[in-house]
């Protein structure tokens, strides 16, 4: 039969692709075992001593748990509020707009920054709210003291934040642009026939059309919440601001790439990936649900 | 559309048109501020003098990067990843979505493949094993630790294994009955349909090798080989600021050469903006390409 002599051939095509993930993304699942060792580089993993949950006890007693912890979901949740909001804005802005002309030329420029490395950006943002920099020149011109941007732990979560939206906005609003072209413009001419204005018409019609996606995003953004964004904290940050800008995933580095503590820092780092694991599988479960959402 | 000429619409349009520009402007503003900082006098950078145009016009700090070995030795290490990290990695991923999308009947284990392949989305081992499994392998110090460190790109896969399977049966068909294998088939057929999909993916793949830093930073042995964005980040953006003082820290900004950096990293964004327009063309249409249509 011909299938059979294909099957031979489908597992050559799966294999370079599952070696590379065999060694890369499922061998390092089993290093999890680590979080439950005493872990010694030297003795590896085959002899290092099991100390059991010793790794979790310490973790839940250390102070700087709870504050990661917290920091995470703060900035977190703060980046999802932020990412579903402001695109969804920004989008029914750029549907309201008539110009085509404008419009492409505004959806180009506003893409990019999601396309540029925290790198990148982090360079600029330190020059930029540094305390001789323009926001600085602007806050002296408007006669405020100038601002220490990057000493101050109060303001970092929002920086943070703030930036994180100021980068994806654009990119974010296709979803939400591709949405909005399946709102059929009938609804818009009777709304308008019954004596709706712009703004009644956004809420009633655009809105209520854009209800699905608003909902799917939302659910499907549930399973990041333990990701508060690495790259750019970690360009980002400095000591004086771990209090509320420090996250799992900069804590994770500094104590178990850094500073070696190797059990507690996979510890840490496996409570993570379980907490997420169980929310990105319910919002997957919410999402097929109601909106009927499948990736394959 | 509705065109409503009534004075309230028209004042709603023109508000709408200047916030829109305004926005699209303070997209651009931390770049173009970025571009007149390089350009500009040293001393006048540091005092904050620069706004949107530069003091004191001049190519130094781009002169000095022409004699800086060390940013040209990381930007081709940037060059030789996003080149091989691009071409395995649209080799693999093309080859890895035609057998997984042929239907359970065609091909017995597809799903239980499937299923371990999302898995690996769903659940990671961490840091720490991640790290020392890639050293483990030998990796360390390699280009390969920054080609393959970053493991399969599986939402590609998918993608990839969407568009394919939308495709009609009938070609399948047509092409078996001309005697093609499955090889024939991928080459042949399904690798030249599915353009779109692959170039949109291939150019992502390229934005994030280019972009990628901290495999460079935890897998290499040093500066030496450093891609850019670590050589960046290390030496622009990195400041050691453990044991210091508000007043310390405020000392430090004043002294760092604000202009150098600023070129190095306007280098740095240079590829990114220049494929920008063509990867513009194709990533809007192509996201929607790998959707499930049932």
């Amino acid at each position: 039969m011909r299938n059979r002599s294909f099957i031979k051939h489908y597992y050559i095509m799966l294999l370079p692709g599952f070696v590379w993930l065999l060694f890369i993304s499922i061998i390092p699942m089993f290093g999890i075992a680590i979080a439950f060792q005493d872990f010694n580089p030297g003795q590896g993993i085959w002899k290092s001593t099991w100390i059991g949950l010793e790794n979790f006890e310490y973790m839940f007693s250390l102070n700087d748990t709870k504050t990661i912890f917290f920091n995470t979901v703060n900035i977190a949740v703060m980046k999802i509020a932020g990412n579903l909001i402001v695109p969804l804005i920004f989008a029914i802005m750029l549907n309201e707009l008539r110009l085509m002309v404008v419009k492409r030329w505004v959806q180009t420029i506003v893409y990019l920054p999601h396309f540029l490395s925290w790198v990148i950006l982090s360079g600029i943002l330190l020059d930029v709210f540094s305390y001789t920099g323009p926001v600085n020149g602007l806050l002296n011109i408007l006669g405020i003291e100038p601002v220490l941007f990057f000493a101050r732990a109060d303001l970092f979560p929002f920086i943070v934040v703030g930036s994180d939206v100021w980068k994806e906005f654009g990119f974010n609003t296709i979803i939400y642009l591709a949405a909005l072209t399946g709102i059929s413009p009938s609804l818009y001419e009777a709304a308008s026939i019954d004596g709706a204005t712009r703004m009644r018409r956004i809420w009633h019609v655009t809105l209520p059309g854009l209800r699905t996606t608003i909902v799917l995003l939302a659910v499907l953004s549930l399973g990041n919440v333990l990701n508060a964004g690495f790259d750019q904290i970690f360009n980002l940050y400095n000591p004086l601001l771990y209090s509320t800008g420090d996250i799992i995933d900069t804590w994770v580095y500094r104590e178990g790439l850094l500073n070696m503590q190797y059990g507690l820092a996979t510890a840490v780092g496996l409570l993570k990936s379980v907490v997420s694991f169980v929310l990105i599988i319910v919002s997957y479960l919410l999402a097929s649900k109601f909106a009927n959402y499948r990736i394959f | 559309m509705i065109r409503e000429t009534t004075l309230r619409s028209r004042v709603f349009d023109i508000t709408l048109l200047v916030v829109l520009l305004l926005i699209a402007f303070l997209c651009i503003l931390p770049l173009w501020y970025t571009l007149a900082v390089s350009l500009s006098e040293k001393s006048a950078a540091a005092a904050g003098k620069v706004w949107l145009w530069p003091v004191g016009f001049n190519f130094n700090s781009y002169q000095q990067i022409i004699g800086d070995r060390s940013f040209f030795n990381s930007f081709w290490i940037s060059i030789q990843r996003v080149v091989l990290g691009a071409t395995i990695t649209f080799v693999v991923t093309t080859m890895m979505a035609y057998p997984l999308s042929r239907s359970p009947r065609e091909f017995r284990m597809r799903n239980v493949f499937m299923w371990i392949l999302v898995f690996t989305l769903l659940f990671n081992g961490g840091l720490i094993p991640w790290y020392m499994t890639v050293k483990a392998i030998g990796l360390y110090d390699t280009i390969w630790a920054l080609v393959l460190g970053g493991g399969v790109p599986v939402f590609n896969v998918i993608l990839i294994v969407n568009y394919f399977r939308n495709l009609p049966k009938e070609l399948d068909e047509a092409a078996l009955v001309d005697g093609a294998g499955p090889w024939r088939m991928l080459v042949t057929i399904y690798v030249p349909l599915a353009v779109p999909v692959l170039a949109t993916v291939t150019l992502f793949t390229i934005v994030y090798h280019w972009n990628e830093f901290f495999h460079g930073l935890v897998l290499t042995s040093g500066q030496d080989h450093y891609p850019l964005q670590t050589l960046i980040q290390q030496f622009v953006v990195v400041i050691d600021a453990s044991n210091m003082t508000e007043d310390q820290y405020k000392r430090m900004n004043e002294l760092s050469n604000q202009t150098l950096n600023a070129a190095k990293i306007f280098i740095a964004m240079l590829p990114v903006l220049i494929v920008y327009p063509f990867l513009q063309r194709f990533f809007i249409h192509g996201i929607t390409l790998g959707s499930v249509k049932e």
